[in-house]
């Protein structure tokens, strides 16, 4: 049944194409764990992908009830970890899975660096994925707040004023993201969440979609 | 790829029509045991990723996420402390090169140097070895960082009092329901609130909560205006009558017999009188405690 709508739509719209090119290529011997153990040090990419993808599910359920605003923010949660069904689960995957996908972009990092494969011809590959390094810890900067409890508003604190001892542009870079000069408040809070559910996750996807590209375009780099 | 004459179509689109669609592609001529993401290897890739769930939600589940009670941004008594990943940066600023005048070489100039590094990686380590042992210069700088920041992570971890901050954890609240109409409430809010929480609830490091105070008014008087251990006097600022509203608040807020039945004065002032009169005693004993537990920790 499924197989004859597949070929039905595939008639009138080609689509094996679309997905053969991001389907077929091949892993060779060096890359596969189950012909050489050691190879799953080229698990790591993979999976910091794997956890991105469990932490955009979960962040996605968190919003259905966190509020944005610092009279409710903390009782948001709070009622989500204590009332709401599995809402302690789904709110635990996206705080451990901050922890998880951290650790995993540092091993993958680890790994492509100590086996040279950002020489040339993936240079850029690389540049993208350091991004993508920063990302996520601007992820994991911006996300910290938004629970809005003593470690959460302290930190931020700390947070602005390192970025305000910036020369020059520090205090203007501490306004764009506090919303006011001196105030960690509403505004911060409010902005916080706008960088950590729409920028950051827009500038996730673009990079991560040109990192996949990238890899698909020049292959996987041979052994060393 | 058919082109040109004697292409088919689909209808009059520009769809070719063919008669075998999505076949795999064939790896067997290239070398090793090359073989094919799809399906092949995605059907043994998947248990990793099984597997990773798995550890993952055991994770989760034993270990339900942290949550500390609401920011307040009145307490000054309150260390911040970030996130696991950023505590090599917090550490960095500790050190003397890196803090006050020169607090720009710490939150800039390192880990500029540092992170900018690693960004251009690739154009400063251009030589053709792929090799760790053939490019000890970049091999060394990264296991340098690497070292680095595992170590300030480490000083970092030992030099925070996880006890102090356990107290700030949501599951320690006292929670007290405080009757906001009382003539006290405004009174309480003025003098006592910045140590003892908007609510009674007390602030670590602070001022203890005031649930189940072991005082009457006139103790609760006596403390507010001459100040009990920790306690500094002449906290309370403001007439006698409002020294009387305050006492009579927190005694009536606080005491367990008092609870929900604020309204009735007469029948049951005695008997909560007698309850905190026992627990005076207990408390007092549970106090000298604390002072020598000080006195040791003083040592």
């Amino acid at each position: 049944m499924l197989a004859k709508i597949y070929e039905w739509i595939d008639e009138r719209l080609d689509i094996t194409p679309i997905w053969r090119d991001i389907a077929d290529h091949e892993v060779p011997e060096h890359v596969n764990p189950a012909h050489h153990f050691s190879a799953f040090v080229y698990c790591f990419g993979g999976l910091t992908f794997f956890v991105t993808v469990i932490q955009v599910l979960s962040g996605m359920f968190l919003t259905m009830y966190y509020v944005p605003d610092i009279e409710n923010a903390w009782n948001s949660v709070q009622y989500l970890q204590s009332q709401v069904a599995h809402g302690q689960i789904v709110r635990g995957m996206h705080h451990w899975g901050a922890s998880v996908v951290t650790v995993m972009i540092f091993l993958h990092t680890l790994r492509v660096f100590f086996q040279g494969a950002y020489k040339k011809p993936r240079e850029l590959n690389w540049v993208v994925g350091v991004l993508l390094f920063f990302v996520i810890l601007g992820l994991g900067f911006t996300g910290y707040l938004l629970p809005w409890d003593n470690k959460a508003f302290f930190a931020t604190q700390v947070g602005l004023e390192i970025a305000e001892s910036v020369p020059i542009i520090g205090p203007d870079i501490k306004t764009l993201l506090a919303g006011d000069p001196n105030i960690v408040g509403a505004q911060t809070l409010t902005r916080f969440f706008a960088i950590h559910v729409f920028f950051l996750p827009a500038a996730l996807f673009g990079l991560m979609g040109a990192h996949f590209i990238m890899i698909r375009k020049q292959g996987i780099t041979g052994p060393l | 790829m058919h082109r040109g004459k004697g292409m088919k179509f689909v209808g009059d689109s520009r769809v070719p029509a063919k008669e075998h669609r999505n076949i795999p592609k064939d790896y067997s001529a290239f070398p090793g045991r090359t073989e094919a993401f799809w399906p092949n290897f995605l059907l043994k890739e998947w248990l990793v990723g099984a597997v990773f769930l798995i550890g993952f939600l055991c994770l989760v589940a034993a270990a339900p996420s942290p949550l500390e009670q609401q920011a307040d941004p009145n307490n000054a008594a309150y260390i911040p402390l970030p996130d696991w990943y950023f505590l090599f940066l917090y550490e960095l600023l500790k050190y003397e090169f890196a803090s006050a005048d020169y607090i720009v070489i710490g939150t800039v100039g390192i880990p500029g140097l540092a992170f900018g590094a690693l960004l251009l990686a690739p154009f400063l380590d251009t030589g053709p070895g792929r090799k760790p042992s053939k490019r000890p210069i970049a091999t060394g700088m990264m296991l340098l960082g690497v070292m680095a920041t595992i170590w300030l992570t480490y000083e970092s971890v030992v030099a925070a009092d996880w006890e102090a901050r356990e107290e700030y954890s949501v599951e320690n609240v006292v929670e007290v329901e405080v009757d906001e109409g009382h003539p006290g409430y405004e009174v309480y809010m003025d003098n006592c609130m910045s140590c003892h929480g908007d609510a009674m609830q007390g602030a670590p490091t602070l001022g203890p909560d005031l649930a189940n105070l072991p005082y009457d008014e006139d103790q609760i008087k006596e403390i507010a205006v001459e100040g009990i251990e920790d306690m500094p006097a002449g906290i309370f600022d403001g007439s006698d009558e409002e020294l009387d509203e305050l006492a009579n608040f927190i005694v009536e807020n606080t005491s367990v017999e008092a609870d929900g039945e604020a309204g009735d004065d007469a029948g049951n002032d005695e008997g909560s009188d007698e309850e905190s009169d026992e627990n005076s005693e207990e408390d007092s004993e549970d106090g000298s405690g604390e002072e020598q537990e000080d006195e040791e920790s003083d040592e």
